[in-house]
């Protein structure tokens, strides 16, 4: 980074487990100085415990993440979520920590709903038997609400989802997050440090534009070291309803998720076609794979599943073995 | 002179405004750029000052990846796009080592190069500038406004496709606006219907008309529709045609006629 004039950026945050935390040049005019110097940071947030014990009830965890904004993490959390959940003996909880945009509630059909309290904490709202979800849009009293928060406000919701939740016995646990590599993403993934997570899936679009964003979370997910289960790219050609001819409305100028994956080495789970029923579906809270099960948007979607699936299955019989 | 002094950098700009949406990929970057490229169009002087820190998408969208940022005696100097230096940007993009790194920055950190790009940017003497914003209501949108507030931006432009689930998101957006005191400028609605390169049939991959819809519900200014349309995607990709490309596109009278109504709005605020 090039250094700018007058003042100097906070570039070098000491880090809140430094003994600078606070104290450091870099730390005049930081909203969070206060709490830092307080040394109310320095020790490991005892959250990390007891999340840790909430999530042994949790087999799989599965992050669904995406640079780039719009490119379809919410719907494709939400197909996720209901061709898992079509399996009848397992449990699926989807958790939306997008923050500031839920998207989740609309998509499932959940609008309107409120979360319920009971002796063991937050009960989610259930789709179905076998299917839950927690999202900050039960929070709000009304789809106009906005939640204007900066981070530690963020940080704190999506700790009490992780700690608060009465989350019970799950097979799978899916969560959708905010574009971008911000506070949500590391808290999500500090929070989750002392259990395992199995993975996440990166969603994309064909376009260089997103394709530009999606390696930065690539990047991410190695700093982090979160591995990676596969890369879905989304709007992969356009079927015209009239014509049946395929169209490229976001062209690959260079090569797509597909060479992006070659070129890094990691796995692409598919390519999901613009169907413009897709839309509708989430407009209508239903799932478009038993709404359109013809589709050929829908037997990539459960091809990708089945992935997932394996993969998980996979690792968790490895683990044992280990 | 005092005033001068007091808007330091900002000083030569006569209008700014905030492109923003609740939800991501709706377009708001591309709206940015052509909204640029209309008002440069019209014969105006244009910055575009990308605060999305973590997915920066208008250099190259302009064709301006690998440009540096230099310094002057007043700042940071942007990066002119064109020839004529008529479009000025300034992004986060200029100042990362590779393209593929990763901004991994919490709130505090974003804050404070927010701030810095808004008090340490030389822009000159522009007629517009423009602020290009991440999704969502967050630390980045509440150090923008507050810290524009001095500058007291013209308003805001909110930026939307037509689906039910992304005008959720805006709805949102418009209490933000109102919380914050920002003035709503109108909502444009982004990749309604889609023509069929093989057919010329319109599909509206994503319904039509619930931007309108819903600027007729909170009784805010509807400024148009704006159609997907993959020759504009193409070059956007290309980057280096755009600005050429862009009067060409069934996009651009729609930028026009928006880029108009932006224009009359500053009348009755004067400059």
């Amino acid at each position: 980074m090039a250094e700018g004039p007058g003042a100097a950026p906070p570039h070098d945050c000491p880090g809140t487990s430094s003994a600078q935390a606070g104290r450091a040049a870099a730390c005049q005019g930081c909203p969070n100085q206060g709490l830092c110097a307080s040394g109310g940071v320095a020790a490991p947030d005892p959250a990390i415990e007891e999340i840790k014990e909430k999530m042994k009830t949790v087999k799989h965890k599965i992050l669904v993440l995406s640079g780039k904004g719009g490119v379809g993490k919410s719907t494709f959390s939400a197909h996720l979520a209901y061709g898992l959940a079509e399996d009848e003996t397992k449990q699926v909880a989807l958790l939306d920590i997008d923050i500031c945009g839920p998207s989740i509630p609309k998509m499932m059909g959940l609008e309107g709903e409120q979360v319920h309290q009971s002796g063991s904490g937050w009960s989610p709202v259930y789709v179905e038997e076998n299917l839950s979800v927690m999202s900050v849009g039960f929070l709000l009293s009304s789809p106009d609400d906005a939640v204007i928060w900066r981070g530690p406000k963020k940080n704190g919701m999506i700790k009490q989802f992780l700690r608060d939740v009465d989350w019970g016995e799950i097979d799978y646990l899916i969560v959708d997050t905010p574009p971008g590599t911000s506070d949500e993403h590391l808290s999500i993934v500090q929070y989750l440090s002392s259990t395992h997570i199995d993975g996440v899936v990166i969603i994309t679009t064909p376009q260089e534009v997103s394709l530009q964003d999606v390696r930065k979370e690539i990047n991410f997910c190695h700093k982090v070291k979160l591995p990676i289960i596969g890369v879905v790219e989304n709007m992969s050609g356009f079927v015209c309803p009239k014509c049946k001819n395929e169209s490229q409305i976001f062209p690959l100028t260079t090569g797509g998720a597909e060479k992006m994956c070659q070129n890094l080495n990691i796995s692409l789970l598919g390519k999901v076609p613009l169907d413009p029923q897709i839309g509708k579906s989430c407009d209508k809270g239903q799932s478009f794979l038993s709404e359109i099960p013809e589709s050929p948007a829908t037997s990539s979607y459960r091809n990708i599943i089945q992935r997932i699936q394996e993969y998980c299955g996979l690792h968790h019989s490895q683990e044992k073995i280990i | 002179m005092e005033e001068t002094g007091l808007r330091g950098n900002l000083a030569g700009v006569k209008h700014i405004l905030l492109v923003l949406s609740g939800k991501g990929g709706v377009g708001k970057s591309t709206v940015s750029t052509e909204l640029a490229l209309a008002l440069w169009h019209t014969g105006k002087k244009v910055g575009i000052l990308d605060v999305d820190l973590c997915g920066p998408s208008i250099p190259r969208m302009l064709k301006a990846q690998g440009k540096a940022v230099h310094q002057c005696d007043s700042g940071w100097v942007p990066v002119f796009v064109d020839q004529d230096k008529g479009i000025s940007l300034m992004s986060i993009g200029f100042l990362l080592e590779k393209p593929d790194d990763a901004v991994v920055w919490r709130g505090p950190k974003k804050n404070a190069l927010i701030k810095q790009f808004i008090s340490d940017v030389a822009w000159g003497e522009l007629d517009f500038l423009i602020v290009d914003t991440p999704p969502g209501t967050s630390d980045e949108h509440i150090s923008t406004v507050e810290s524009l507030r001095p500058y007291k931006p013209l308003g805001a432009v909110l930026v939307t496709t037509p689906q039910v689930v992304s005008v959720g998101d805006v709805r949102r957006e418009l209490t933000f606006c109102k919380k914050m005191g920002l003035r709503v400028i109108g909502i444009v609605e982004n990749m309604s219907g889609f023509v069929c390169p093989h057919c010329s049939e319109c599909t509206n991959i994503f319904s039509k008309g619930g931007g309108e819809e819903l600027a007729k519900h909170a009784g805010v200014p509807f400024l148009g529709y704006v159609p997907l349309d993959p020759h504009l995607t193409q070059s956007l990709e290309e980057g280096k045609d755009f600005i050429q490309e862009f009067p060409k596109s069934s996009a651009f009278p729609a930028l026009a006629y928006i880029a108009q109504q932006i224009m009359d709005s500053t009348a009755p605020q004067g400059s």
